[in-house]
Parts: C-alpha cells; sequence; structure tokens
C-alpha cells in the first residue's frame, strides 16, 4: 500500500518536499507528509465509488443521490445564512455540556479512584447508569427542561460524563506504587501527592477520557435536537428528511439517515 | 540515636522478634535470602507499613501515633527504593528537588541545590534532561541524589543498586561510602550480596526467613575508607566466607 502510493503520488508530492536538502528516501518526511497523500486518494476512492454506484450501476436518485448534488445542497444550505445561527447553538450545546462532563467527571473519577469503599458502594448504581441507552431519556429532559438548549446541554454531558469519570478513575488507581512510595516517604500532603503525582499521571488518562467524551458530547446534542429541538444544526437535517421531493434527501443523507425522525412523533 | 522493633505481622510470620538499636553515624547492612523480610523490615522502618506489634522509635519519638504515620519523626529520613521511581514528567533537577518543594523552598534556591547535588552523585550537566534519557546507574543517582536533598540524618536504602551491572554497582558503592563519610549519616542498607554488605557496613545484621528474624549481628571494624583492594584482604574475604556459611546453614 505504501510503496503504491508512493510510486503513484511522486510528481504531486515534489512541490510539498520543502526541504530540498533533505535526501530523497528520507523515511521520516515520507511518514510526515503520508497522511497529506493518501487521504486525497481515499476521498477520491470514495467519492469515485459513489458516483460509479449512481451512474453506472443505476441506483436510484431517491436511495443515493449523486455526489455533485449533495455538495450543491450544502452550498444552498450554507449560504442561506440561518443555517450558522443553529450550527452555534449545536457547538455551544456540546461545548457547555463537554465542559461540565470534563470537570464533574474528573473530580468523580479522582474520588472514586481514591476512596474505595465509595466506589464499592456506588458502583452497582454506576453500571446500571452505564449500560442504560441514554438517549432513551430525551424525551424525559425535554420534558423537564424544555425544548431550548439546556436539554441538550445536559445529555450530551451525560454522554460525556462516562468515559470522562471511568477513566479518571482508572488513571487515579495506577498511579505506580513506588511513585506513591516516594511521596508518602517525603511525608508528602493529600494535596501535594495529587499535584505533583496524581494529576500528572492521570493527565493522559484524561485526556483519553476527553477524546471519547467529545464524541460523545456530539451525539448526545445532536440526538437531542432530533428528538425534541426548537433551534440547531439538526432540527435542520430532520426538517430536509421528511421525503417531499429527492432534492430535499439528497440534503439530509449528507448529515444523518432519516429513519430517526420517525421516532419524534413516539417519543413525544 | 535509639530504636527498637519489635514487629510481628499477620497470618504470614514476616518478621518475628527483631529487636535492633542503630547508632548514630552507623552503617548497618541488611543480608538475607529472598523473601527473609528484609525490605518489609526496611518499610517498617520507613513507616511505609505500620508494624503488628512492637513499635519503631527515632531519636526517642515513636513513628507512628494513632494508627498515622508519624511524619514529623520522618523529616530526616530519606529513602531510595530498588527502582529509582523517578517521576517521568519532571527533569532530572526537578526530580531531585522535589522534596524540597515539598517543603516549600523557593525556586531558584532549589535550581541551585539540585546543581550541587547533580554535581555530588556524578550527573554534572544533566539537570535538564528527563529520566527516560538516563542509564539505570545514572537514574539510581538521581534517585540517591532525591533522598539526600534535604541532607536527611538517616537513609533508608532498599537494593538500591540490585538493578545494575557489577561495574557500575562497584563504583556506586564506592561512592555512597564518600557520601556516608561526608554526611555522616546513619544509612541502613538492605542487599543480598554479602560481599556488598560486608564492603559497606559497619555492622552486618543477617536476617533469616520463615518467620524473619536476626540470626546474627557481625561486626566490620574493616579500615575506612575501604577500596576494591579491601575486598581482596584476607580479613574481609574471612567475614565474608563466615557469612556465607552461616546463611547455608539454615
Amino acid at each position: 500500500m505504501t510503496d503504491a502510493v508512493k510510486s503513484r503520488e511522486k510528481p504531486a508530492s515534489e512541490p510539498v518536499a520543502t526541504d530540498p536538502d533533505a535526501p530523497v528516501n528520507d523515511r521520516d518526511t515520507l511518514m510526515k507528509w503520508l497522511p497529506f497523500i493518501s487521504t486525497p486518494i481515499l476521498l477520491f476512492i470514495l467519492i469515485g465509488g459513489w458516483q460509479f454506484a449512481v451512474s453506472v450501476v443505476g441506483v436510484s436518485e431517491f436511495i443515493l443521490p449523486a455526489p455533485l448534488d449533495v455538495w450543491r445542497s450544502l452550498l444552498d444550505l450554507l449560504s442561506g445564512g440561518a443555517v450558522w445561527h443553529d450550527i452555534w447553538i449545536t457547538l455551544y450545546e456540546v461545548l457547555v455540556g463537554f465542559a461540565f462532563a470534563l470537570v464533574v467527571g474528573t473530580i468523580v473519577g479522582a474520588v472514586l479512584g481514591r476512596v474505595i469503599w465509595l466506589e464499592r458502594a456506588v458502583q452497582p448504581a454506576l453500571v446500571a447508569l452505564q449500560v442504560v441507552p441514554k438517549v432513551a431519556f430525551i424525551p424525559i429532559f425535554v420534558i423537564w427542561f424544555g425544548f431550548g438548549p439546556t436539554s441538550k446541554i445536559i445529555m450530551a454531558g451525560i454522554l460525556a460524563f462516562f468515559p470522562i469519570m471511568l477513566n479518571v478513575m482508572l488513571g487515579v488507581r495506577s498511579v505506580d506504587r513506588g511513585h506513591r512510595d516516594v511521596m508518602r516517604g517525603l511525608g508528602a500532603s493529600r494535596w501535594q501527592t495529587f499535584k505533583s503525582l496524581e494529576l500528572p499521571s492521570t493527565l493522559p488518562y484524561i485526556f483519553a477520557g476527553a477524546e471519547v467524551g467529545i464524541v460523545f458530547a456530539v451525539i448526545g446534542a445532536i440526538v437531542g435536537e432530533y428528538l425534541g429541538g426548537s433551534e440547531g444544526w439538526d432540527t435542520w437535517s430532520s426538517a430536509a428528511s421528511t421525503p417531499s421531493t429527492p432534492r430535499n434527501c439528497s440534503r439530509s443523507s449528507c448529515c444523518w439517515p432519516s429513519w430517526a425522525r420517525c421516532s419524534t412523533p413516539l417519543s413525544r | 540515636m535509639d530504636k527498637t522493633y519489635q514487629a510481628r505481622r499477620g497470618a504470614v510470620h514476616a518478621l518475628s522478634n527483631v529487636n535492633l538499636s542503630i547508632g548514630r553515624g552507623e552503617f548497618i547492612s541488611l543480608v538475607g535470602r529472598s523473601g527473609c523480610g528484609k525490605t518489609t523490615l526496611l518499610r517498617i522502618l520507613a513507616g511505609l507499613l505500620p508494624p503488628t506489634s512492637g513499635t519503631v522509635t527515632a531519636d526517642g519519638q515513636s513513628i507512628w501515633r494513632g494508627g498515622k504515620r508519624n511524619d514529623e519523626a520522618f523529616e530526616n529520613f530519606g529513602l531510595v527504593f530498588q527502582d529509582a521511581n523517578l517521576f517521568p514528567w519532571y527533569t532530572v533537577a526537578d526530580n531531585v528537588s522535589l522534596p524540597l518543594k515539598l517543603r516549600g523552598m523557593g525556586r531558584r534556591a532549589r535550581r541551585a541545590r539540585a546543581t550541587e547535588l547533580c554535581e555530588l552523585v556524578g550527573l554534572p550537566g544533566f539537570e535538564n534532561a528527563y529520566p527516560r534519557e538516563l542509564s539505570g546507574g545514572m537514574r539510581q543517582r538521581a534517585a540517591i541524589a532525591r533522598a539526600l536533598s534535604y541532607d536527611p540524618t538517616i537513609l533508608l536504602m532498599d537494593e538500591p543498586f540490585g538493578a545494575l551491572d557489577a561495574l557500575t554497582r562497584d563504583k556506586m558503592n564506592l561512592e555512597l561510602q564518600s557520601i556516608h563519610a561526608q554526611a555522616g549519616a546513619t544509612v541502613v542498607f538492605v542487599t543480598h550480596s554479602i560481599s556488598e554488605a560486608v564492603f559497606l557496613a559497619d555492622r552486618v545484621v543477617l536476617l533469616t526467613p520463615r518467620p524473619g528474624r536476626i540470626r546474627s549481628i557481625t561486626p566490620v571494624q574493616l579500615a575506612r575508607p575501604r577500596s576494591l583492594e579491601t575486598e581482596t584482604s584476607a580479613e574481609f574475604q574471612e567475614i565474608v566466607r563466615e557469612l556465607r556459611h552461616e546463611l547455608d546453614e539454615e
């Protein structure tokens, strides 16, 4: 795969080689630029396959609109102006929910990681909460907190909370015993131990949790908008998913499957 | 300084009836097979494990007070473990001066002290290196520098050179001897190498396992400073032979 990419893209990649003195076979340089070469190729294959399915295999435009049509609809949508407000709302919901999850998840995870008896006491409840499909609570949140952003922020926050909290708990648990001995041997206080030892060694876990958490926050906000929203990016895609015209349908296909719309009347 | 231990731990009788007083400035080696409770004894001394029964006192103060480690009594204790246990997110200088930071010393003073200590343990110029950039021996030196940073009067060392090769070990032993001579600190040194124990110590404490107890205490009256030639002397060889004999008798 690597060799194929290299030989095929040689001429195209020449202008990006910023260091003319670098040896031609410099592996590091190649590794650095490889994603920039491979991504366009992968995109090309994907869109090419898509176009192929539409124009050669002859899949109905109702089921799969051509890439160019989708692109045009997207441009139409974005040039409209009104959509930007909703994009901002969704972004706001995601970020606020995620920020809450990050702060609360880190604190709860750190406490549960340290206080073993508390962790044992709440573990069954935690597991129960964790396995419940939290998205199913959205209608309740909408009733409690309204159709505005608050219910989506809460959804985004709850979804992002669990991976962050669990990672931090694991991180606090896996602080090296030898390192702990050093701090205990020095008679360090709890706060000192936290600042100099637990926080730095838990940071990688916090980041790992945050990485999963931000994705979950996006899912929480978007599904929240689907199932009960008056504004936000996804009220557009769910409005567009009403199969009135093929054009409208193509608009939704770049965002979200239209079946999600079906659950709205049910859940309300 | 006077210390008395009478420790007895749980169902696994790790240590039984250990009674030992260590004088100020003395160098004590604890030797024994693996599993004889050397490390347990040292961890009890360091306050990392509570004794099941009995007391440990340092300078007349009990090191456990009301079920909690009496940190005051440990003010002057320095610990060196089997592993260097340096914090990978700190530079050598930050690692070495960590105890000073915990004691609230200013940044500049810490930095100066770290430079001094790196010099002392033979790591000049490595202040800004990170632990992963150092070899095992260098890391262990940094760990020793960290333990020495606040001028402890008591050093507890748990097989600090166990992971090092023989040549580095000889060198570290010589350095430890000169640090001991310079600082005048009391040292309790755990090792499983008889010759290392004899080379360094004023008294060698031989522990036997199951349950761990003191089998013998052998004074070593070889002249200081000792060099690598000391190890070839008849007197040295004789003490080592006796200890080995005792160890084999078990």
